[in-house]
This record gives structure tokens, sequence and C-alpha cells, in this order.
């Protein structure tokens, strides 16, 4: 399996977090999406009319769309059904979770592109847009800790909260701040904390080694 | 604040791979709007209808707003044949332009901000190393740097200790010498042109001058802005947001040497734009 991949990406970076959760090996192929615009240039083109990353290919699959490949990956490589639901009512919910994920990148993800490499977009349009969507997702998320749940669909993670992770966790770097969102920041940590999380640039790994020893020598300097 | 000082220095405003004939370019530097243009013979900078001063040198079109009072630095080893070059383009960052510079200098930070890549966690202890203001050259230098990393280039397999020289020949460029994986006895450079846009925004143009024949261009693209991405988010963070140049500010460690002899310079230099010189 390859993953066509920009480093900086958070559609691409959907995938890899998603593989890296399920344990899935797969080879990257680097488009240079930034400086180099390869994503316009005929040979990618030839691959993905759209121009747009990522790109799975597996066998004789094409891919082009991340929510289209977390649900491919999660019925191919996820026996259980916890990452993709089948109940009706779930997977309904789940598929309008993926549209959200559309409109964070299309709101965050898109300040986020202005504020690093100076896209021309309306940048304010697009950081209202994010804090929008950011005020639902504060409100679903607070039902959802009413009910125990730490995730969009229930106590277990599903690709719903993959795909809305990336833009919602890289808002800052598009100058969306999340000060005022505490059970978006919570679900933030509860991403973080699954087995196997894999950080991307912007998004920090977990810094807690509980079962790691101090280095010799510092709990009696710290209590002297 | 912007003194002659800055105003005569020669700023990093665009890739010379964008400079295709017919191109115009607007950029921002120190606030003022200027423009890059290239009529498909040479290229031009102006400030509305003044003539700015240009050079094209490591992969990067150079402009200064006033009359440079020295020559652009030298980069003897990025010139040497056989050494992949790669420019990176550029990356907008809420920082001041100094305290880009200065994060770059600084090892300490490498575990927790890079782990995995350029520091693990349980390998904290940056060594002592030494430091020079090069009173001759004008520029700041620390020698004997060693740092443990699980991964210090895109060529490096498993963890190493590497060593590591950190030159700064202008109060806006920041050179690493590292050990280069690929051929013993050489370094390789990893730079970083910093573009002042205001004295708390900048554009950074990273550049490399590698030996590494194997590891495909976008690798190593990607592998560089991996990590000057993963220090965009704590550089937005930072408080206060122009580099503080009085010592009463902030409380060094002996691992802050290098910081503090660039400080010590930028102040000598009387380079204030992006700087804090009066404490809040």
């Amino acid at each position: 399996m390859k993953l066509y991949d920009y480093v900086l990406s958070g559609n691409c970076y959907k995938i890899r977090l998603f593989a890296a959760l399920l344990g899935i090996p797969y080879e990257t192929v680097a488009v240079d999406l930034y400086p180099g615009k390869e994503q316009t240039r005929p040979a990618f083109l030839r691959l993905n009319p759209a121009g747009t990353l990522p790109v799975l290919q597996d066998g004789d699959l094409t891919l082009t769309d991340s929510s289209a490949i977390l649900t491919y990956l999660a019925r191919r490589h996820d026996p259980t059904g916890q990452w993709c639901p089948q109940d009706p009512e779930l997977l309904a919910q789940l598929v309008g979770w993926l549209s959200f994920a559309d409109d964070l990148t299309r709101t965050s993800g898109a300040a986020r592109l202005h504020a690093i490499f100076k896209k021309p977009i309306d940048s304010v349009a697009a950081q209202k847009g994010a804090h929008a969507l950011l005020r639902r997702l504060e409100l679903h998320l607070c039902d959802q800790e009413f009910d125990d749940s730490s995730f969009l669909l229930g106590k277990a993670p599903t690709i719903a909260d993959i795909a809305c992770f990336p833009y919602v966790a890289l808002a800052p770097d598009g100058g969306v701040e999340l000060d005022g969102y505490a059970a978006v920041q919570r679900w933030i940590y509860a991403i973080r904390k699954l087995d196997g999380f894999l950080p991307m640039p912007g998004i920090h790994p977990l810094h807690e080694h509980p079962d790691k020893p101090l280095p010799e020598g510092l709990n009696a300097r710290l209590e002297a | 604040m912007i003194n002659e000082i800055a105003l005569n220095d020669w700023y990093p405003v665009a890739m010379a791979s964008e400079l295709k004939p017919g191109c115009r370019l607007n950029r921002v530097l120190m606030e003022r709007e200027i423009q890059i243009s290239n009529d498909g013979d040479k290229t031009h900078a102006f400030e509305g209808s003044r003539v700015l001063p240009l050079q094209i040198r490591y992969d990067h079109v150079w402009t200064s707003l006033g009359a440079p009072a020295r020559p652009l630095f030298e980069i003897p080893e990025g010139e040497q044949d056989g050494r992949r070059l790669v420019a990176c383009g550029r990356v907008h960052v809420r920082c001041s332009p100094l305290r880009a510079v200065e994060n770059f200098l600084d090892i300490a930070h490498f575990p927790y901000v890079h782990t995995g890549i350029l520091g693990a966690e349980d390998h904290p202890e940056v060594e002592r190393y030494d430091v020079e203001i090069d009173d001759e050259k004008d520029e700041v230098w620390a020698r004997q740097v060693k740092f443990f990393q699980p991964q210090a280039a895109k060529s490096a397999e498993g963890g190493i200790m590497a060593d590591y020289m950190y030159r700064v020949p202008a109060p806006t460029t920041s050179i690493l010498y590292k050990t280069c994986p690929a051929r013993v006895g050489e370094w390789d450079i990893i730079t970083l042109f910093v573009q002042p846009v205001s004295e708390t925004t900048c554009d950074v143009w990273p550049w490399m001058a590698l030996y590494d024949d194997e590891t495909p261009f976008n690798d190593l693209v990607q592998f560089q802005q991996t990590i000057f991405m993963q220090d965009r988010s704590i550089l937005e963070n930072q408080i206060p947001a122009l580099l503080p140049l009085d010592p009463k500010m902030e409380t060094p460690t002996r691992a802050d040497l290098t910081s503090i002899a660039y400080r010590r310079w930028l102040k000598r230099r009387r380079m204030f734009y992006g700087a804090q010189t009066i404490a809040a």
C-alpha cells in the first residue's frame, strides 16, 4: 500500500495517524506540495486529476479523498467494526462528521495555509468559519461528556474523530486559538493519549513517562 | 525601530527558483512593500520607483533597504562541489525575526520539541560547549557542541552523538554545521535565512547544503519543514514577542550560552529591530 503524502498536510496526517493506530504498514511517496507545487504537474494529475493529497494506492485501487481512504482502511483492517460502525444511526452520524471534517479543512485548514504559506484567501472569514464550527464541536463534546463519552460517537474513537482531529488541533497554526474550548481540548488530549498515537508538526506528543524514573540524583536535588 | 544598522543589512526576499521571466513578486521587508521582478535577463528589486541593491546567492535573492555597509557573509562550504543544495521555501511566523534565529541556536529544546528526531526525552543533557564572539569577523560562534540524536538527518539511521557548530554571521541568519552521516569529516550545512516582515513577524527561508546522494529531494525538504513547523508553534507563543536584550528580563542557564552571546552581540551591534531594549 502506497500513500502519496505531504508532511504538513492535515488531510494526509489523517491517514498516517489512522494507519499508525491500527498498525497498518504502508510506504510513503513524498509529494512536494510546497514549494514545488508538484500536485499541479501532469505526472501527478494523471494519478489524481483533482490535484489533491492524499492519494492512496492499494493494488489496483486508487483513492483520492481522505474520508474515503479512512472508510476503506477501517472496513479493510478493523474486524471489530469499532472505527466505522455498521449501526444505521451511528453510521449516519459518522458520515455527518466526515462532512464536518471537510468544513474544517475549508476554514481552519485554509486559515492555516494563509498563515504559513500566505495562500491568498480571505483569512478573517476562514477564521470566523472555524470558530463557528468549533462552537458546535464544543457543545457536542460537552453533551458527550455528560454521557461519560470522550469521543464524537461514544466511548470509543471512530474515523469521525480521526477526520476531525487534525484541523482542530492545528487551528492555532492559522491564528484560531483554542483557549475558549475546554471540551475540545479534553477531546484533543483523549486522542493524543490513544495507544499508537502519531504526532505531526504542530501537534506535539504527550510528554508523560509515568513508567520512567526521574534521572538519577534529580529527586535528591529537588528535595534538597 | 528601524535604525541604520537594520536598514543597511542584506535580507533574503525570494528563492532564486521563483524568478521566472516576467514575474513580479510583492514582499514586505521591515514593514515596507518592495517588488522583485525579472525581465527575462536580469532581476531587479524596487521600493516604489527606488532601485534597491540586489544579489543572488545561496539559491536566494538578497536585497537591502539601505546602503549595505558590508558584503553578504560567506559560506564557503555551501559552495563546495558535490553538495545537494536544498531551498525549502518560506514559512511565515508570528514572532520576532531575532527570536526565530535564537530558537535555532538552542539545543536544550530538542528532546521536547523535536522528540524522536533531534532529541530524546531520556537524553536531555546539554554538555559543556564553547561560545565566543569573534571580534575580527564580527560573528557569534558556538563550537564543540555534542548532543544525542535519535535521527540527526534524513540520511541517518539510528541514534548518534551528533557534533555541531553554530555560527551567526548576521543578526537574521544562523548557520548550523552538523556531523555529516554520509561523509565522515565533512559538515552538513543547515541555515535559517530570516526576512524581517515586522518586528513581530518574519518569513523564514531554510536552506541546506548537504552531502547526501541517496535521499529523494522531496524527503529532504519535508524533513526540514517538519523540524521547522515543530518550532513554529512554540515560537508563536513566546512572551514577550520582542527578544529581550536586558539581562534582567530572563534567567538564563548554562545551556543558554549561545543565546546569551547572541543577545550581547546584537546589543553591541545596536541591532534592535525585533528586540526589546527597555525592560517592560
